[in-house]
């Protein structure tokens, strides 16, 4: 273990250093009447001043797409006083940003409805059965989730090509789907595995099938975990630049990320109009994060209250 | 974003029971196992067995069997272009655990006393790492513009101009803009994990240790760190896996060439560019050698610490 712990424990200190700085005037103050100390003061002025690293980037980013660029490269740093939209307009009509937002949506929610319609049912047959063959199936597809799978791009473009799905938004929603079923298992039986089984055996007494009994019982009780494995498959899908920059050649067919690029050779110079582009990929992703913080979140740390 | 903090089989406990034929049950698990296995397990074992195949562009050759490996490390420009990039892999990943364990873990800590205000903090520290590598990447790329670039700008209007530079332009910054940038844009993701981690501590065990009178330092080495292992663990191999994967950042900020002269390269640029750039008639071969031996590496460490992280929490519960 010393290895791998090593680095970690010998950067705590430093950390170590800002929680005791923070807690010990308030264990003094006993926590629940917290007081304005140093302490506590240093703590606050941490958390804002990681908060605005964190987020000016993001901030300039929408700022800046609503400036023109003359102002920005007479003035750098400045406000979108009054606002200017018709980088968007250039970017949405003349850049065919248009064209490549449809076909992220389309992408994204077609293989995000797939892998986790195939994963719910391959889910419940893991979470219901006893035997060899079906453990193994679960290791099997459990073992995605650390592969670098990506590093078999090319055996994947010759099955593209030979079936004739070289820039077809399909085959891409193909693999998306395929790359889904790790993690959308993984959440998805150890959910229906907390489910009780006198529930399987009260539908059968009622005449329900495997199906009928799947379809009317479990699903409704699993939403939840729907909602996380949905949510937390279209993030990656929709940033996801590796498979289209190589999966697809045509142009009409280039998701937002493929876009972004073709888009940066092409308005090098044009900053206001890169900056909308930015802006536009980013959105969906926000409107997502803010409709849906609790699902992200217990995504993304799922496997810990283990 | 392959964020998946589930490295362990899931438990079988409580109501797992048979429900279903086994029959029933295959004809459940068939649709994803038939994608799984044309678009994830043959794609996998034929790119392995790319690599033992001369090739003339398409067409496969004879069986050469570790030629293609042996021309990654004894001929131009491999010989020289893998260690370069694996050098700047290996900057990324230690570059992006120290910032992870010292920033994250302190912002992580900082929150968890947090009452008001915690998720507000927790949004704005997970942003950035939801929004595209590749939007991050070239976001950053304007940002540092040597001329009209805002960060030069602030350096300039806080009187250090004389720092401001042309950041992606010099081989001795352009690697660093990549690691500070990567280590940016993951930090959300530690935050929320080691939040999650330090909420699972039982408030009785500082309590009680705080009674005994152990000083807030004492507590957080000997409670605090040794309850997140675990989760430090998590994200060393998520960090490592990222790290070795990199991609969509240096593409934005040094291109597919890794530029400034190769300073930004990292292996997945290299197998990219040797399959589809380099118009090498073998070009299929070794990328396939670059892509098996990378997956080896990648697959064999996190494997590895996977493995320690187990055997140190054993010792430690």
């Amino acid at each position: 273990m010393t290895a791998t712990i090593t680095p970690s424990t010998a950067d705590a200190p430093s950390d170590g250093r800002d929680g005791r700085r923070s807690s010990r005037p308030n264990g003094g103050a006993r926590r629940r009447r917290p007081k304005v100390t140093a302490g506590g003061m240093a703590s606050s002025v941490f958390l804002w001043l990681y908060a605005a690293i964190s987020i000016a980037p993001l901030l300039l980013m929408v700022s800046n797409s609503l400036r023109t660029t003359q102002d920005m490269a007479t003035q750098p740093l400045g406000l979108p006083l009054p606002p200017d939209f018709t980088s968007y307009q250039k970017a949405w009509i003349t850049a065919s940003f248009d064209t490549y937002f449809f076909n992220s949506i389309f992408v994204t929610v077609a293989s995000v409805l797939l892998s986790t319609v195939v994963s719910l049912l391959a889910a419940y047959a893991f979470a219901r059965t006893k035997s060899k063959l079906f453990t193994a199936l679960e290791g099997l597809f459990l073992s995605g989730l650390m592969l670098p799978v990506y590093l078999a791009i090319l055996p994947l473009f010759f099955l593209l090509d030979a079936a004739g799905m070289i820039s077809n938004l399909w085959g891409l929603i193909l693999v998306y789907g395929a790359l889904g079923i790790p993690f959308s298992t993984f959440v998805l039986s150890s959910f229906f595995r907390q489910l009780p089984i006198e529930l399987d055996e009260a539908a059968r007494l009622d005449g329900a099938g495997p199906f009928q009994t799947f379809w009317r019982v479990h699903l409704p009780l699993v939403k939840p975990a729907i909602a996380t494995v949905v949510v937390f498959r279209f993030v990656p899908v929709w940033n996801d630049f590796f498979y289209p920059l190589i999966l697809i050649r045509d142009q009409d067919s280039y998701t937002l990320p493929v876009g972004i690029t073709r888009f940066f050779g092409e308005y090098q110079t044009d900053w206001a109009t890169l900056f909308a582009g930015l802006t536009l990929a980013t959105i969906p992703l926000v409107v997502l994060f803010l409709l849906a913080t609790k699902q992200i979140v217990s995504g993304l740390t799922a496997g810990m209250s283990k | 974003m392959s964020a998946i903090t589930a490295l362990k089989a899931p438990r079988r406990r409580g109501n797992t029971g048979i429900a279903l034929s086994r029959r029933a049950g295959m004809v459940f698990v068939l649709p994803a196992l038939i994608l799984f296995a044309v678009f994830i397990a043959y794609p996998l074992f034929t790119a392995l067995s790319y690599s033992f195949f001369g090739w003339t562009g398409i067409l496969r050759g004879d069986f050469v069997g570790i030629e293609n490996y042996v021309t990654l490390f004894t001929k131009l420009p491999y010989s020289e272009d893998i260690p370069n990039a694996f050098v700047h892999n290996i900057l990324l990943f230690f570059g992006a655990m120290v910032f992870q364990n010292t920033v994250g873990l302190g912002l992580a800590t900082l929150l968890h006393r947090l009452t008001r205000f915690k998720r507000f903090f927790q949004t704005m520290y997970t942003l950035p790492y939801l929004v595209s590598p590749l939007v991050i990447g070239y976001l950053w790329s304007l940002m540092l513009s040597p001329l009209f670039g805002p960060v030069n700008a602030v350096l300039r209007g806080i009187g250090l101009g004389e720092l401001a530079q042309p950041w992606l332009g010099n081989p001795q910054t352009a690697i660093w803009v990549v690691v500070l940038v990567t280590a940016w844009q993951w930090i959300g993701f530690p935050v929320l994990l080691y939040g999650a981690a330090l909420g699972g501590i039982p408030e009785e065990i500082d309590e009680a240790a705080s009674l005994d009178g152990a000083s807030a330092w004492q507590r957080f080495r000997s409670i605090t760190l040794p309850m997140l292992v675990p989760a430090i663990g998590t994200v060393s191999v998520l960090t490592f896996i990222g790290a070795m994967e990199a991609f969509p950042i240096p593409y934005a900020l040094g291109g597919s060439q890794g530029n400034p002269a190769g300073a930004t390269d990292v292996l997945s640029l290299l197998f990219y560019r040797t399959a589809f750039e380099s118009g090498s008639s073998n070009a299929i071969g070794t990328s396939s050698a670059i892509a098996t031996l990378l997956f080896l590496f990648i697959f064999g460490i996190s494997m590895l610490i996977t493995m320690l992280l187990r055997r140190a929490e054993r010792k430690l519960f």
